[in-house]
């Protein structure tokens, strides 16, 4: 039964990504395209498109996605669903023994540890986020300085300070540069 | 619980604040984590920084997709396993609705260069985003005095960004030295008082 197959696909997809983000791709590829063959090729690539074209981790976008062409909305919530078991299983048992026992000395420790990492996980995925903005390639070894897009350059410095000294909304901020850029392309569409 | 931050704390502002970050957060986990951070911890002040980051180093250590597990230990932290499933749909229905219907007319959206336009120049602002907040979560270690985090923080960057050490390799060895910085500062304290 697809939805059983849906459903299977996706939670050792959930199961196996660790990591997060990109590092899940050949695992979604895999399942999605080399054992199921639920998509080509091509339209695994358009996938990994839509899914930076869209908000949301792409391991759900896949799994809805995936879902609704092969067995519609429906299949979509199985997949989705499927996909987040693993994770909220396990943290839900990590989460007990957490609030549990995050007083204890040896947890507090572990923690101290860990806390850096995460600062220094987003500061390496931003980056790449910084570099692809700037230069459109998170290739940091290839780029050059005459790359940089001068219109990217001053949306970024301009959203940087707009929440650092207006502490605006980061969504706000966010949309503003597309609006940005959008009114950019239709200007030299027009031709002015 | 003063009775004032119970009013605060509510089950529809807790799904309203998941959906709103995970509708309009484009570039996943590592950018709607920090933006979870600036609405629960800077503006709401349902939880302290902190405890925002332990609970994004659980969720890091957990497979699956780092934004639904930080909802899922954020949700569970301020109401409990209700919070936590309420958090994890706030989260989840964005993305599900959305690719549902976009996968009926994805042909269209790919080929706009207009459509491309936008997303680019968002990617500044998302970019703008991820440096004030790296900023904010760097001055923070410093402003504490924790210059011992701050020497992990980037040797931590530069084992996965220079020498692309797989996260899971780098959660343990960060356990680790965390145990290890306690036992020895304990260490230390205890040959003090002998003196």
């Amino acid at each position: 039964m697809i939805y059983w197959e849906l459903f299977r696909a996706f939670f050792k997809i959930g199961l196996f990504a660790i990591g997060g983000g990109y590092a899940t791709l050949p695992l979604i590829q895999q399942e999605c395209v080399e054992a199921y063959a639920w998509l080509s090729l091509n339209e695994f690539n358009d996938l990994i498109t839509i899914s930076q074209m869209t908000p949301g981790p792409i391991a759900i976008n896949s799994a809805s996605f995936v879902g609704t062409v092969i067995a519609g909305p429906l299949g979509a919530i199985v997949a989705t669903l499927a996909c987040i078991l693993p994770a909220c299983l396990i943290l839900s048992c990590l989460a007990y023994f957490y609030f549990k026992y995050r007083e204890l000395d040896f947890i507090r420790r572990i923690l101290n540890g860990l806390r850096p990492m995460v600062l220094a996980l987003i500061a390496s995925a931003g980056v790449g986020i910084i570099s692809t903005a700037l230069f459109g390639t998170n290739q940091l070894k290839t780029v050059s300085l005459n790359q940089i897009n001068y219109l990217q350059l001053a949306s970024f410095c301009l959203g940087f300070y707009l929440l650092r000294k207006k502490q605006k909304d980061p969504i706000l901020v966010i949309f503003l540069a597309g609006l940005v850029s959008g009114i950019a392309y239709l200007v030299t569409l027009a031709g002015v | 619980m003063s009775t004032e931050k119970q009013q605060k704390l509510s089950y529809k502002q807790l799904f309203t604040s998941c959906f709103y970050l995970s509708a309009f957060t484009f570039g996943g986990g590592y950018v709607i984590v920090p933006l979870m951070k600036k609405k629960f911890v800077e503006e709401l002040a349902w939880l302290s920084e902190d405890e925002m980051l332990g609970l994004v180093a659980i969720a890091q250590t957990a497979p699956g997709p780092v934004a639904v597990n930080t909802a899922l230990m954020l949700g569970y932290q301020v109401f409990g396993p209700l919070g936590a499933l309420v958090a994890i749909g706030g989260t989840i229905i964005p993305p599900l609705t959305l690719l549902m219907l976009i996968s009926y007319f994805y042909h269209f959206v790919i080929a706009s260069p207009f459509v491309a336009a936008v997303l680019t120049g968002m990617q500044a602002g998302v970019a703008a985003v991820i440096a004030d907040v790296i900023f904010t979560m760097a001055y923070s270690f410093y402003s504490q005095r924790k210059f011992d985090s701050l020497l992990l923080v980037v040797a931590a960057f530069s084992a996965v960004f220079f020498f692309k050490l797989p996260i899971p390799l780098l959660i343990p060895i960060c356990a680790l030295i965390g145990l290890l910085a306690g036992y020895i500062s304990d260490h230390r304290g205890r040959q003090g008082n002998e003196d």
